[in-house]
């Protein structure tokens, strides 16, 4: 009987979070699309998730695209520029540039939301902000939000540049392929498809990061141990779901 | 409970507030009179932050009513309740002031941001509340991490005055602070509400302080207002709980949580 009830209140409690989550989405978009608006701490966020993210997302993105190439030539024996180029092509920009830019800024990023939020909400940060009759999902949920909605395309962008390019490098210097024609096969390996679903997946990465570090920000307490819980919180379930977002973005862009 | 003077600017009627099966609030009936100034006393974990937190918006209470200038506040839609807010000003316990801000934006925080004030115009008015509580303009530029517990709350004290609000509330204001420096805040907390003419409300335990501050005091006891009189008779209130509590006693009516 009590592992019955134990499995029904651990039910319950999974669907009280799914629904605390959903709320807390609806108001925060809610106030992403009503003035007023904060431009200059919109801007600071994009410069904060997208500039500051570009060394680890591009080392990231580029050691994967070369070993996408080492692998498809060694591992799997594929052989040639055209067939070589075309791995790391989609590969990249449908699957590892956006999952991969992705689980960096979740890691850089959302656990930062999470700890700077959680921080201003156990020293009662956000409730001065009330008092000072400032909305603080206007001031602190939405810019983040927004942010990171339109960086992570960018993001992501370059990281599909800098991924092929580690392909090329490999592929150049290290199989001797021609670089003319590894270049073409590269150009002709790009589907508007493919290249639009990892932008579309990079979009929702972004609002799922920026999500779970708000979320989890915005309701820890319980001092430095809360806060610490809050930034581990927002860090796996921001992973967790954005894997299981690119399963269902692919499957709706590709399933036959 | 009846009012102490003027007409009341807050009426509290019947408030209950509990988070889960702990009752925190057990039906706080409370006025607080236009200009004056009243200070909510009681121990650790008797609902003076509750209350506090409730009557500014940050908690929704369970039941009852609390008006400020006969406006009904509990269940305001947001929007209704965001231009009751602007009459507020709040000193915090730890001063929570926004570490990713230097001290005068900190300042000038509800300027800015709710009146939408020109930054060199906010920023010049910045100056002037600090320098009413006593602050250099040199630490204008400085981050909140740099400076004092002391100075801190000073700054808390100047963000809570910049908008001029008609409503200042004090939560704990001399707690964490040495004597001296506790006294300076009490001073600068009459200065500030005399010169705003503002109508206060401040929890804390600090006797001494509630006794420079106050015109009013409130004990509260387990989500009750056990006694309400001028602060002149908190001393002859024939109170059993008021006596033990000011004077600082062990044994008596309040039994401490916790203890057997």
């Amino acid at each position: 009987m009590g592992f019955l009830a134990s499995i029904g209140r651990g039910t319950i409690s999974i669907f009280a979070t799914i629904g605390y989550i959903t709320a807390f989405a609806a108001i925060s978009l809610s106030h992403c699309v009503r003035p007023p608006f904060y431009p200059r701490l919109i801007l600071h966020q994009i410069i904060e998730i997208g500039y500051y993210s570009l060394p680890v997302v591009g080392l990231t993105a580029i050691f994967t695209g070369a070993v996408l190439a080492l692998q498809s030539f060694s591992g799997f024996g594929f052989a040639g520029e055209a067939t070589i180029a075309n791995v790391v092509v989609w590969g990249i920009t449908r699957e590892l540039g956006p999952v991969l830019a992705g689980l960096m800024v979740a890691g850089r990023i959302g656990a930062a939301m999470a700890a700077e939020i959680g921080t201003m909400r156990v020293t009662e940060q956000i409730d001065a902000l009330t008092t000072l009759s400032t909305n603080p999902y206007k001031y602190l949920i939405a810019p983040r939000l927004i942010a990171a909605i339109a960086t992570l395309p960018l993001l992501v962008l370059i990281a599909d540049v800098i991924g092929v390019l580690g392909g090329f490098l490999v592929s150049i210097y290290d199989f001797g392929f021609n670089p003319t024609t590894y270049l073409k096969s590269t150009w002709d390996s790009i589907d508007a498809p493919g290249f639009i679903s990892g932008l579309v997946k990079a979009a929702v990465f972004g609002f799922v990061v920026a999500l779970m570090g708000t979320y989890h920000g915005y309701h820890s307490k319980g001092g430095a141990q809360g806060v610490g819980q809050a930034t581990t919180n927002a860090v796996v379930s921001a992973s967790i779901l954005l894997l299981l977002f690119n399963f269902i973005i692919t499957a709706m862009f590709f399933a036959t | 409970m009846s009012s102490l003077g003027d007409t009341p600017k807050i009426v509290i009627r019947e408030l209950h507030k509990a988070f889960g099966e702990n009752r925190v609030l057990r039906g706080i009936d409370l006025d607080l009179p236009a200009g004056k100034s009243l200070a909510v006393i009681g121990g650790s974990g008797t609902g003076k932050s509750v209350l506090i937190k409730s009557i500014i918006g940050l908690l929704e209470p369970n039941s009852g009513s609390i008006r400020v200038d006969g406006d009904e506040t509990v269940g305001m839609s947001p929007d209704r309740r965001e231009r009751i807010t602007r009459k507020f000003g709040m000193l915090f316990q730890g001063a929570a002031l926004f570490d990713s801000l230097p001290v005068w934006e900190n300042v000038a925080f509800g300027l800015t941001q709710a009146r939408n004030m020109v930054r060199s115009d906010a920023r010049d008015a910045a100056l002037d509340a600090m320098n009413i509580v006593g602050l250099d303009d040199d630490i204008a530029d400085r981050a909140p991490a740099e400076l004092s517990g002391g100075m801190q709350k000073r700054v808390g004290l100047a963000r809570a005055i910049a908008t001029r609000p008609e409503i200042l509330f004090f939560d704990e204001p001399t707690t964490g602070l040495d004597p001296i420096m506790g006294s300076v805040i009490d001073n600068l907390i009459l200065k500030s509400v005399h010169e705003l003419g503002a109508t206060a409300l401040t929890i804390t335990h600090d006797m001494a302080s509630a006794r420079r501050i106050a015109d009013n005091v409130a004990l509260i006891h387990q989500g009750r207002i056990v006694w309400h009189g001028p602060v002149g008779d908190i001393d002859h209130s024939g109170n059993d709980m008021v006596d033990q509590f000011i004077n600082g006693r062990s044994i008596g009516p309040i039994q401490l949580q916790g203890a057997t």
